[in-house]
Parts: structure tokens; sequence; C-alpha cells
């Protein structure tokens, strides 16, 4: 198991390090020079250069991705060019709208996902199990973006029982707060929890034709109790590996929603920063996306060796 | 040929059908404004309303159905024309260092949501529907290379590929002359799959403003211009939202028929 | 009374007829039989008795177990009833356990489920040393054993509850000889000790014929005939028993054989793979899976090749047909080597063909007979001008007809598609064939023609082939010199007759005696 760990460990900070020298390289590409964007045409020649070598512009492309890289590892993730406030401060902020807002989604998905996939499984060519699927197959037809502008309309401007958008903010408490995520992550939940509910259901049903599956009826287990004592933790490993690559989904996700609901999230930073032409904060939010990411598929990888004993023996 | 083939077929070939019509005939021309007739909810003369320029919003969906299909066919393209042969190429290789750089680079890949990739291309090269296209095509390669390798691997130790390395051919040769014919059936339903999420995809890029720019007409974009008119003209949002929720379920209920109808495990076991 | 009455059972699933009328009579401490071919319905009658169904089936007839019908119980009886009084044992051990739980859990479960009178740990190291695995740790996981002793434990799991009737589907098919021997004499000690029914299900005449009572032969989801099993075995009734006797007892005909030159040559061969590393620095081991072995094979040679699951034959099979280099030692065909500066050589490629053991997994589903049958076409420098000459020929050949040339293979039956693969072997005249298993998924009726079609074709093409196998008759019968394998070595080599009649290595001599074997009778 420690060795199996140490593997995944090793795979996952060499995936970050290529991540971000491609994020880096990408970056570099872009035309226009941050420094002569942020002074305007008119700037003289010697403000620009003072400006490039503050924003360490001045500096090789190898001694500046190291200084970013090594920045980061500490935690600086450098100035912003538009605000001149440090990114980190300013991810830090925003994060605390669109990490909530992801793992409430996740959860949301997931509780609703979970029983409707093994409802829809245990009553397999019933009425019940049509009427899951038919509701899943329309589920994944909606554009969350879409969705949200729906709720917004019956749940915000009819009903009058959420906000249309803005963030409550965590200093008027938990409960107002996660009131304003609320629609948002049903909005982001729905259309993962019909894809995670189909998974479910297909990863049960091929359990149940293993051969394992009938040793268990031949001991007396009832169809419900093979199904959940047998078939339900053999299942689990695709539903494990969607489920880290809802994750990236969501996060990616929201980035579309915060704009629906006005969110002071990643997503809306991102937005502002591309039009602000401030790439280091780009730079450093795709980072920290991709980070997210992989971290998150590592966690699945050793989830996989919790549920999967062969896994655990090998390697 | 089952009922979901037949609706998922049908409500498929409609949207085509609105795509290529629009070429030759829309009811008015898609970028005619009229003021006074703006905001108007389905009727007779404009039949799913017109928009708060006035347009009429059948002729932007049919225009619209064009920037979705080309942008997500021409993704989807990319995915097979890069993603097939790598994964044809890890199989062959199986085990090898080919395989492993190959299975690798689609991690990262993976590690990369589209949106964001999306991100950064419009970062440095501005917003457009080719923008839009590269960031979808590039996350369809890994998606295809791992379904090609996933369904080569376990022909490769079939016995008919066996014999035919004994008959002397290569691996390049046994790809295309006995694996691709095999999986074709996979590619064909994840095609479908990939197509209805790149309509997904485009719609959502169009609607943060990443994708086809003004005055190419766009699902995506006709949703951003809905949302701060919602509550005074709902079908602005419902009917772009009907349009992509239809064609969707179409793809998929097209790829969930053809994956029935062609898979094999199942043929054997009708006769 | 008996134990197990099944009285005029007929089954059908959707609307096909599965059985016909099936009646089946067992006492307790007895062990019965049933066998028949692929598709006999012999399973079907297994699962009929556990009401372990297919969804869409319908059945009539009594099956009388312990003085219940078991076909008018609830679902929540049979639960009762299954695992405590009524166990069953699977074919393939490698797949009937949970992956995920340890075997003590599993097998604990049952006991849990119906004798709380007993402790579960208590009674899960009870029965892992009653099936021979006394000392084995509960705590281990089913990927962590043997095939046997997976075996072994789903055995234990059906008896943890002792019950009354034990049900054995293919119990040993999955199994080496060796290992088949010991899980039949362990099945039957529990039968006779613990006063069980055992009701056999097997394809394999020659395992049930010295264990069990009474045999009962079905085809077509019917009983063909039933009785005690030495009146059967001396003297079978029906047409169909009479034909799967001497199919079982078959014995080819081959040509005399004759002394030649040496036309494959194996010396000091060595296969090594590499094993996963251990640890990220350390060095990764190797297994070596061919080892040091030499032969020969002379021109119209007619060569065995024996051995258990693992004990490199495939290896070695794969280094002689130059899909795979060696490490060391050489493997020359006519004087050339099969594998030369890192390729395999075309020239010497073109004389060698091979059949392969699975009927369809050897051709492409998607392509017709003639273009199937002509892919070693490929290894001649030009396509030769009579193809479709060379077709009509090869098809005849292995008794099928020219006109099937533009078949697909799913229109074929197994044993045809098998003629198939000796035809495509044959059609660039190869010197050597290589039989990989090449009858080993076949039923024995279908199996005694295809050794028929191979000794005629022995008598006209004058061919020369390596058979490889792990059934002993089927190898006693259609070679003339064997070379049994162990760990990667040969460790006997010789004239079959006398390496099966005296065998001088201990290891032969354990699967020549652990290999069941049909009483001859003189019916054929």
């Amino acid at each position: 198991m420690l060795r199996y760990t140490f593997k995944r460990l090793l795979s996952l900070l060499i995936s970050l390090a290529i991540a971000s020298l491609v994020i880096f390289m990408v970056i570099e590409v872009a035309p226009g020079d941050p420094a002569s964007f942020m002074l305007g045409i008119n700037a003289q020649e010697d403000t620009l250069a003072a400006l490039r070598a503050e924003l360490g512009l001045d500096q090789s492309k190898l001694q500046r991705y190291l200084g970013w890289v090594g920045g980061m590892v500490q935690g600086d993730f450098g100035t912003s060019y538009q605000y001149r406030t440090p990114v980190s401060q300013m991810i830090a902020d925003r994060l605390w709208v669109s990490l909530p807002l992801a793992l409430y989604a996740l959860a949301l998905s997931t509780l609703i996902a979970f029983p409707a996939g093994i409802y829809a499984a245990s009553r397999r060519g019933k009425a019940g199990d049509i009427g899951v699927m038919g509701a899943t197959q329309i589920g994944v037809a909606i554009p969350n973006f879409w969705f949200a502008m729906m709720l917004v309309l019956i749940f915000a401007i009819n009903l009058r029982w959420f906000s249309a958008g803005g963030f409550a903010g965590w200093d008027k408490g938990a409960f107002a707060a996660l009131k304003s995520l609320t629609l948002p992550a049903i909005a982001l939940a729905l259309p993962q929890a019909a894809i995670l509910a189909r998974v479910m259901r297909s990863a049960l049903l091929d359990v149940l034709g293993e051969d394992f599956m009938r040793t268990a009826r031949a001991k007396g287990l009832t169809k419900g109790q093979a199904l959940r004592r047998h078939g339900l933790r053999n299942a689990m490993i695709p539903v494990l590996t969607i489920l880290g690559l809802q994750f990236s989904f969501l996060l990616a996700g929201g980035i579309i929603i915060e704009q629906v609901f006005y969110l002071p999230g990643l997503g809306r930073l991102i937005f502002q920063s591309i039009s602000a032409r401030d790439l280091i904060v780009v730079e450093s939010v795709t980072m920290l996306l991709v980070f997210a990411v992989i971290v998150v598929n590592f966690a699945v990888d050793l989830a996989y060796a919790a549920v999967d004993p062969r896994l655990r023996a090998r390697t | 040929m089952s009922r979901t083939l037949i609706l998922g077929g049908v409500l498929s070939a409609l949207m085509v059908l609105a795509a290529l019509v629009s070429f030759v005939w829309t009811p008015f021309e898609h970028t005619a404004m009229d003021i006074p007739a703006k905001l108007q909810t389905p009727n007779a003369t404009h039949w799913f309303g017109t928009d708060h320029f006035g347009r009429d919003m059948f002729s932007m969906i049919m225009v619209g159905a064009r920037t979705s299909i080309a942008v997500a066919f021409v993704a989807v393209g990319i995915g097979i024309g890069l993603g097939v042969p790598l994964g044809l190429w890890a199989a062959a290789r199986q085990g090898g260092w080919v395989d492993e750089i190959i299975m690798r680079g689609n991690d990262l890949i993976f590690a990369f949501p589209s949106l964001v990739i999306a991100i950064l291309i419009t970062a440095i090269f501005g917003a457009g529907a080719i923008n839009a296209i590269i960031a979808i095509g590039i996350f369809n390669i890994p998606v295809f290379a791992r379904v090609t390798r996933g369904g080569a691997l376990p022909l490769w130790a079939r016995e008919f590929i066996m014999a035919a390395r004994v008959a002397g051919k290569g691996p390049a040769r046994i790809s295309v002359e006995h694996i691709l014919p095999n999986i074709a059936n996979l590619l064909i339903v994840q095609a479908t799959i990939q197509f209805s999420l790149g309509i997904l995809a485009e719609a959502a890029l169009s609607y943060v403003g990443l994708g086809a720019q003004p005055p190419t007409p766009s699902w995506g974009r006709m949703l951003a211009d809905a949302q701060t008119l919602v509550s005074i003209a709902p079908h602005m949002a419902l009917v772009p939202g009907f349009a992509i929720i239809i064609t969707v379920l179409g793809l998929n209920l097209l790829g969930d028929g053809l994956r029935d109808a062609l898979d094999p495990r199942l043929r054997v076991a009708r006769v | 009374m008996s134990l197990l009455e099944i009285s005029n059972l007929s089954l059908s699933i959707h609307g096909t007829q599965i059985l016909h009328d099936v009646s089946l009579r067992l006492d307790p401490g007895e062990v019965v039989a049933v066998t028949g071919e692929s598709g006999s319905g012999k399973s079907m009658t297994a699962l009929a008795i556990m009401q372990l169904l297919p969804d869409g089936s319908e059945a009539q007839g009594t099956v009388i177990l312990d003085g219940q019908d078991v076909t008018q119980l609830s679902e929540a009886q049979m639960c009762d009833l299954r695992g405590n009084h009524l166990g069953m044992v699977f074919q393939e051990p490698m797949t009937a356990l949970n992956p995920v739980q340890t075997i003590g859990a599993q097998i604990g479960e049952s006991v849990r489920l119906h004798r709380s009178d007993l402790d579960p740990a208590a009674r899960t190291e009870e029965v892992l040393a009653r099936v021979g695995l006394a000392g084995m740790s509960p705590r281990r996981y089913p990927h962590e054993l043997s095939g046997g002793q997976r075996q072994r434990v789903v055995i234990a799991i059906a008896i943890a509850c002792g019950p009354k009737l034990l049900i054995a589907d293919e119990p040993t098919t999955a199994l080496d000889v060796t290992t088949q021997a010991q899980i039949l004499d362990l099945l039957v000690e529990l039968a006779h000790e613990d006063g069980m029914g055992l009701l056999m299900i097997t394809h394999d005449l020659a395992v049930v014929a010295q264990m069990a009572q009474r045999i009962t032969v079905m085809q077509n989801g019917a009983v063909v005939e039933a009785g005690d099993t030495p009146v059967l075995l001396s003297a079978p009734q029906h047409p169909y028993t009479k034909a799967l006797f001497a199919a079982s007892a078959h014995q080819a005909k081959l040509p005399e054989p004759v002394e030649n030159a040496p036309l494959l040559q194996v010396r000091s061969v060595v296969r090594d793979y590499a094993l996963p590393r251990t640890g990220l620095f350390s060095d990764p081991g190797t297994f070596r899976a061919v080892d040091l072995v030499s032969f020969d094979i002379p021109r119209g040679g007619r060569v065995g090749l024996v051995g258990e699951s693992g004990c490199g034959k495939s290896t070695l099979t794969r280094a002689i047909l130059g899909l795979e280099p060696v490490q060391s030692g050489s493997i020359l065909l006519d004087g050339m080597p099969v594998y030369s500066d890192g390729h395999p050589n075309l020239d010497v490629r073109r004389k060698m063909q091979v059949v392969f053991q699975d009927p369809y997994g050897s051709f492409n589903p998607r392509h017709r007979v003639s273009r199937l049958i002509t892919e070693p076409f490929h290894l001649l420098p030009s396509p030769p001008k009579d193809r479709d000459a060379r077709i009509a020929e090869a098809l005849r050949a292995v008794g099928l007809s020219p006109d099937d040339a533009e078949k697909y293979p799913h229109q074929f039956s197994g044993g045809q598609r098998q003629r198939l693969a000796i035809a495509r072997a044959l059609i660039i005249r190869p010197e050597l064939i290589v039989f990989d298993e090449a009858v080993s998924a076949l039923d024995v009726s279908v199996r005694a023609q295809i050794l028929d079609l191979i000794a005629k074709l022995c008598g006209e093409y004058n061919l020369t082939y390596l058979f490889i196998s792990h059934d002993l008759s089927v190898v006693r019968s259609i070679t003339d010199h064997v070379l049994v394998m162990q760990n990667g070595k040969i460790v006997e080599k010789g004239a079959t007759e006398d390496v099966f009649s005296a065998p001088k290595h201990p290891y032969t001599q354990t699967l020549i005696e652990a290999a069941p074997v049909l009483p001859i009778t003189d019916t054929a």
C-alpha cells in the first residue's frame, strides 16, 4: 500500500511539473506586452523598462519559469499586473466561493445519483428503471447554465425564495452563504447527477452478471442482499473514476455558473483578468484548477486501492 | 430497429436538416432587425418569437444549428483523426514506452478541463469559433485514444491476430486490417456521444463569450442575450435552450440505439 | 426415501424449449452424474434445482428435495434452503469468488446467514480444514490463491452449513489434471463421510466413470439414458450414448512413423520475462518461463508437448513461431533460424503455420472465408496465380465444400471453424504445423472427427507437427513422440507409447496417474 501511494505521488509530481511547463509556455506565446498594456499607448520607454524590471519581465524565460514555480511552492503567486496586489490573496478570497460551490454540487450529485442508480439497477426493465433512465437521459442533455437561468426565473424571480444572484458572504453566517450557493449548486449538480446515476446503474448491472453474484445467491442471499453486500463495492471502481472526472467538470462548470449568478469566484476572476490582459492571474488560476484536478485524480487512485485489494497487492 | 434508435435518428436529422435548409431558406434574414416588432412571443409570423432587436428567432435557431454542428463536427474530427491513430499505436506497443508516453499524455490533457483550454487559448488569440473548435477538439483526442486502445487491447490477445502475425503481417497492417474494422462500432458510438458533448461545450463557450463572435449566430450567445431579459421575455431563453436539449437528447438516443444495434455480443445472442 | 427426485421437469426460456421431461433421482450419500455435450441442458437442470433460473424461464414438473417440492416454494423459503441444505460449486473458480472480500468473510457469511447456533469464525476454520486448506488464513483474498485453492474455498462456502445435497457444475473443467484429481477426491470424500448427496454435472465421461454410482446422459434437453455406472459403461443402449463413448475412447489411426533428418531443431532455448519492479530502484528480477529446452522434430514427425498451465508451453510455442525473441539458444527450421537480427525470418516463417485453440477467436469475424484462409499468402513474395484453385483444394482437404469460400465465420459450427483453421494452415503447404490446444475447446464427438482429419492429412500431406495439449489422451492418440514439460523444463521425452506405458520421471507418473481414464469397452 505504501509503495502504491509512493508511485502515485511520484506520477502526481511529474504531471504537475509538465502541466506547469505547458501553461507557462502557452502564456509566453501570448502576444502583447503586459507592461505597455498597463501603461497605455503613450508610455515612455524608460517607464516601460522600469515596470518590466519590477514585474520581472526582463529576466530570461527559464528564470521566470523557475521563479513562478518556486514562488507557487511557497504560496507566492506573484503580483497582479492590474491591481498590483498579491495574486495569492485574490485567489484565496475567490476560492472561498468556488470550492464550497464545487463541493456542495458534488455532495448533491452523489446524494441524488447513488440512490437513483441503485434503484434503477434493482428494478431493471421495470417501470421504475425506465422512469429513472428517461429522466437521466433528459438531465444529461440540459446545459447547466440554461438550467441555472430557469432556476433563477422560477425560484428567484417568480417565487422569490432565493436571490437572483450575488453572494451573501461567509461573514453573514454559514446559512446565508450556503443559501446563496444553493441554486448554483443545484444547477451544477443535476446534469452531473444524471451522468453519475447512469454509470452507477450500468456498473451494477455489469456486476450482477458476474459469477460471484451467482455464488452469493447460491449461498442463500436474496437479490437485494447480494446486490448490497457483494455488488456495490465491486461496482464502485467505475463509479469512482467518473466521480473523479466530475470534480474537474464541476470546477470548470462553476466558472460558467458563476457568470449566471454573478458570484465572486475564480470564474469571474479569470474572465476579468482575460479582458484586462492580467496574464499572471490567468496563469495562476489555470494552474490552480489543473492542480486541483490532478490532486483529485490522485485521491481517486488511492480510493481504488482502498476498494480493491488486488491493486494493493500489485506494485 | 429499436424505438430509441428511430427517435434519436429523427431528432438528430431534424437539426441537420434545419442547418442545411438555412443555407437556402430562412423565414426572415436572421440578422434583420425590426425594433418595433421586438420581444414578440411565438406567433403566426414569427414562429419562435423575436428577440430584443426584433430579429426572427426561428431563423436564428436555424442558422445557429449550423454553427453548433460545424464546431462539434470538426472537433470530433480532430479527436478521431489524432486520437484513433494514437490509440492504435499505443495498443500495438502495449506496455512499451510508446504506450506509456501516449497514455501519460492523455492523462495530462484530461487534467485540463476543456473550458480551461478554451480560456487559455482565448487569453492568447482572442475569442472565436476556431478557438472553440480547437479547445473542444483537443479534449476529444484523449477520449478517442482511450476508447481505441481499450477496444484494441483485448483484440490483440485474440487468436486471429496471432494468426495474422504468424502470416508475417506487421503491427501497422494488423491495426488497419484487423483491429480498426472490429472497433468501428465503438468509435461510431463514441463519436455520437462526443458530438453531443461538443454541442453542449460550444453552447457554454459562446455563452461566456469565448465561442463564435457576432455576427455569427449561435445558440449559446442567444442565451447570453436572453439572460437579462429572462423575466420579461422567457421565450428568448426557452427557445435556444430547447434547441440544445433536443439536439443533445437526439444524439444521445442515437448513440444508445447504435450501441445496441451494433453490439456484436447482442447480435450473437440473437442468432 | 430419495433425497432428490426430479419428475418430468420441462423448462422453456422466453419460449425456447430447453428441457423436456427430465427425471432424475438421488439418494443420501450417493454420487450421481449428469453428463452430455454442450447444449444438452445439464447445467439448466442444476439451476432448476437451485431455482436460480434466468429471467423469462417457465418450468413444469416437480423437483422434490427432502420431501419438499422446490418449484412450489416462495423466494424467501428458497433463500433459507440455498446455502443451508443445498450447496453449489461452479465451474470457474477464478471468478466465482468476490474479489474484494476475504475468503473468511465469504465463508462466514453463509454460516451467519443460516446457522446462528455456530460461531462463524470457528466454523470457517473448521470447513477450511475440511476442504484441505488447514492453516490457511481466512484473511486472505481470492487473488492470492491458486485456481485449485480457490475451488476449495468455493466448496468450503457450499458445505459451510452442512448441506444435504451438493451440486457441482463442471467443478474441475477449468483446472489442471493433477488439481482436478485432488478436487474430485475431495468431493467424493465429502459425499461419503458426511452422508451428503452429490450431483456432478460434467461433459467429461472419464471423470464420472470413476466416481459416480449412477450416470444420467442428456442430449438436447432430454435424458437419453440413465443407469448404474458399471452397467451403463459396459452396455450403453442409446445410440447417442454409444457414440459418446466411442468418441471419448477414440484413437486416431496415424500412418507409420518414418525416421528422417531433423526439420525443427530447438537447442538450449531460454526465455526470461522481466517481473514488475518491487522497488523503485531495485533490479526488477526475471521469471524464467523456458529453461534450457532442447529437442528435435524429424521431417514427418508427430510430436506432442504436454504440461499443465504455467509450465511454459505457450511461451515455447511463441518462440518457435518466431513471434518473440529468446534470450539464448537457437531455434532452427530446416537449418535456418526463425528469428534473426531482431526480426522474424520471413523465409522460415512461410514454412510454418499454426492452429489455435479457440474456434471462435481465431478468425476475424468481418472477413469472408476466402480472405481468412488465404492470409498466409502474405508470406509469399507474390500471391499465387491459382488462388481460387488453392482455396478449393484446402477446403476440400479439410472436408468442407469450395462453395464455403464466400461465407462468414459465424455461419460455421465450432468443429467446422477448426477445419477452417486447419485449411488456413495447409494453404501454403508448410513444412511444420503447430497445433496449440487445437481440439481442447471441442465436444468429444467433434474432437474425434478433427483428430481423424489430422490423421488423414498426415497420410496425404506427409505432415510434420508439434501438438501442444494439456489433455493426455488426445496426445496419446495423435502423436508418435512426446515431450513432457514442467516449470520451463522438458522433464521427459520419448516414443509416445513408451512414455505412457512406462513413465520414468515422477512428474510424468503423477500426470498419468491423475488423468481420468474411461474403462475400455468394446462398443466402438
